[in-house]
């Protein structure tokens, strides 16, 4: 049955109309902001950019940290009609200036502390507008630079309930191979279906707090945002300031009495580990949804320990479909489990295909093929790219996950690694590539090989090089690679060789890598048919 | 317990946990740690728990933010701090 489709402003403009009242989003210091307020802010920033050059289908940088201004800066771009590109505030410069030239953002939002990213830029490359949050000085560059005062005095954008639903809400950069983050292109069709999906299965209410623990650039932050928004329940954002504090969040969750969680395994297991939560009256939320990695099953157990309260769910899927498959978690779970749970059954709103490499059907065992309204719309400007992850079948496009899944007996699929070089770290896409083709960029080294090993606590990243001698100390090699790479991307050890090893083809013999750093053989990197 | 004491210890678990084969010369006292990627946010957690661990104190959210808390002599000094405070 085909669904409703929506317009991600429409939540907002809807909830705004029939409870303007209504606590909409409260920032990390504690700034709240009711749904009229939120709906008003973001019209005239909306207003705004359509007075100054932004149209109908235009790329917006969003590139800021967590605030009401950042959630009033997305919903004013949608309003606009735009497409927004949520950059994280974190990255390195470099990248981040990449992320917007690539796209050709028209306009940014930024945080005055984060202007800097202009500065790489020729002055006919940089946005035409740019909206600048705070009131910190900007220096030199602001022939183009407006305060945020200044651009929400206009009178708002009328609400528009006609706004169609096929073009861009945003776009999510992933880790390129190539040393090139991609832009994964998602329309309203695509964004809504989630959030529909996400409302039949979860029941939310107005009365709910919703956590917004994931960053704006990282796709579970779709869920935090709109599917509470649509229900006119709160959001509580979470900073950079708490995620790496855990006793603190701990609290902070106790104290706003969070009742839907959203977030990675590995920032539950941070906050069963050190959050102390044991010592709180908090029982848990309402529904405590993961996604991102594999949670290991031992952490995993601890955590329903300490929120008993909460139903446990497993959300699967990449930036591409957002979740497209999900599998409940039965409490208790046994002492005695070690495997990791499935990633569950195909979502309503979505079509499941396993396929082998050569594109015929597979029985029990291939790669995850997704198909349906959440399918995203291809990659910004990479028709190399977009030609290869596609496959249509019986009329329908079918986006290859990459993702190696295998169905249990009770028709559950089961993760079990991938066929390239890409990892998932803090829950993070991390193509082991792109770390050497910044690697490659150090004037010292020759040959770079990254690997990735997987322990009981993650997994590692490993580079190994060889290079002019005396090489750079490793202090200067994880400097080096923090100015090319966010902070979840560098490599955890480095280790030098006189050469790395090829194969017969000449191209790096990784295998042979990983024996050389005492892998266990073909077990590394989850391997597909070599489970032990 | 002396401020040199405290780095020391300081340093060999830094060395241990970040920086897997480097040569002790190389890791000094006002090396960034995090604003130059050698911790991540996680490993900043995990270091934090060392200090209370090893030293006795509690060190709170405000006392661990990133310009306060990147280098050795920082960590030192902090921990340094809160050992004299609880006398």
């Amino acid at each position: 049955m085909p669904r409703a489709r929506y317009h991600l402003a429409s939540y907002l403009e809807s909830t705004a109309a029939h409870a303007p009242n209504r606590v909409a989003v409260i920032d990390p210091g504690g700034r709240a902001v009711s749904y009229g307020e939120l709906d008003d802010a973001a019209g005239r920033l909306a207003a705004f950019l359509r007075t100054n050059g932004v149209h109908e289908g235009a790329r917006v940088g969003v590139m800021m940290r967590k605030s009401v201004n950042a959630v009033t800066a997305i919903f004013g771009v949608l309003k606009a009609g735009a497409t927004y590109v949520p950059v994280d505030p974190q990255a390195p410069l470099e990248r981040a200036r990449k992320i917007l030239m690539d796209c050709g953002v028209s306009a940014l939002c930024v945080d005055d502390k984060l202007v800097s990213v202009l500065d790489a830029m020729s002055d006919e490359s940089r946005p035409a507008t740019i909206v600048v949050s705070g009131e910190g000085a900007i220096g030199e560059r602001s022939a183009r630079c407006i305060s945020w005062d200044s651009a929400t005095a206009l009178a708002p954008l009328p609400h528009d309930l006609n706004r169609g639903t096929s073009g861009l809400a945003y776009i999510l950069y992933t880790s390129g191979s190539t040393g090139m983050p991609k832009g994964a292109q998602i329309n309203h069709v695509a964004a809504s279906s989630f959030v529909e999906w996400a409302t039949e299965t979860f029941s939310p209410t107005a009365e709910d707090r919703f956590s917004s623990h994931a960053p704006f650039h990282f796709d579970l932050s779709i869920f935090d945002l709109y599917v509470a928004i649509k229900h006119g329940a709160s959001v509580h954002l979470i900073g950079e300031e708490l995620t790496g504090a855990p006793r603190a969040l701990a609290q902070f969750i106790a104290d706003r009495d969070i009742t839907v969680w959203y977030s990675t395994p590995s920032a539950l297991t941070l906050l069963g580990e050190h959050g102390r939560l044991d010592r709180l009256p908090y029982r848990g939320p309402r529904v405590a949804l993961f996604a991102g990695e594999v949670f290991p099953v031992k952490h995993l157990q601890r955590m329903t320990r300490l929120w008993p309260a909460s139903s446990w769910y497993n959300l699967y899927g990449p930036t591409e479909t957002n979740v497209c498959t999900f599998a409940h978690i039965p409490l208790p779970v046994p002492e005695d489990r070690t495997e990791p749970y499935p990633i569950g059954v195909p979502c309503s709103h979505c079509e499941a295909r396993l396929l082998l490499d050569d594109g015929a059907p597979a029985a029990e065992e291939g790669l995850l093929y997704i198909a349906g309204d959440p399918v995203f719309e291809g990659y910004w400007n990479r028709p190399d790219v977009n030609a290869r992850v596609f496959r249509l079948i019986d009329g329908k496009r079918y986006y290859n996950t990459g993702d190696v899944v295998r169905v249990d007996s009770h028709g559950e699929f089961i993760f079990l690694g991938r066929r390239d070089r890409m990892v998932k770290r803090r829950g993070y896409r991390v193509e082991l590539g792109e770390i050497e083709h910044a690697l490659y960029r150090h004037p010292r080294l020759r040959e770079v090989g990254v690997v990735s090993m997987e322990d009981e606590t993650g997994v590692r990243i490993i580079a190994c090089y060889a290079g002019d001698e005396p090489g750079p100390s490793i202090v200067e090699l994880k400097q080096f690679a923090s100015r090319e790479i966010p902070v979840y991307m560098v490599p955890d050890e480095f280790r030098a060789f006189d050469r790395l090893p090829s194969t017969s083809t000449g191209k790096m013999d990784y295998q042979q890598l990983k024996s050389w750093l005492g892998a266990p053989a073909g077990r590394a990197n989850g391997r597909p048919g070599a489970r032990t | 317990m002396v401020r040199d004491e405290i780095k020391a210890k300081l340093r060999a678990y830094i060395l241990t946990h970040y920086l897997r084969g480097e040569h002790e010369s190389n890791l000094r006292d006002n090396t960034p740690l995090r604003t130059s990627g050698i911790i991540d946010s996680l490993g900043t957690i995990e270091l934090v728990s060392f200090i209370e661990n090893t030293f006795g104190i509690v060190l709170e959210a405000h006392e661990t933010g990133v310009e306060h808390f990147d280098r050795i002599d920082d960590l030192a000094a902090l921990v340094d701090r809160k050992l004299s405070a609880r006398g």
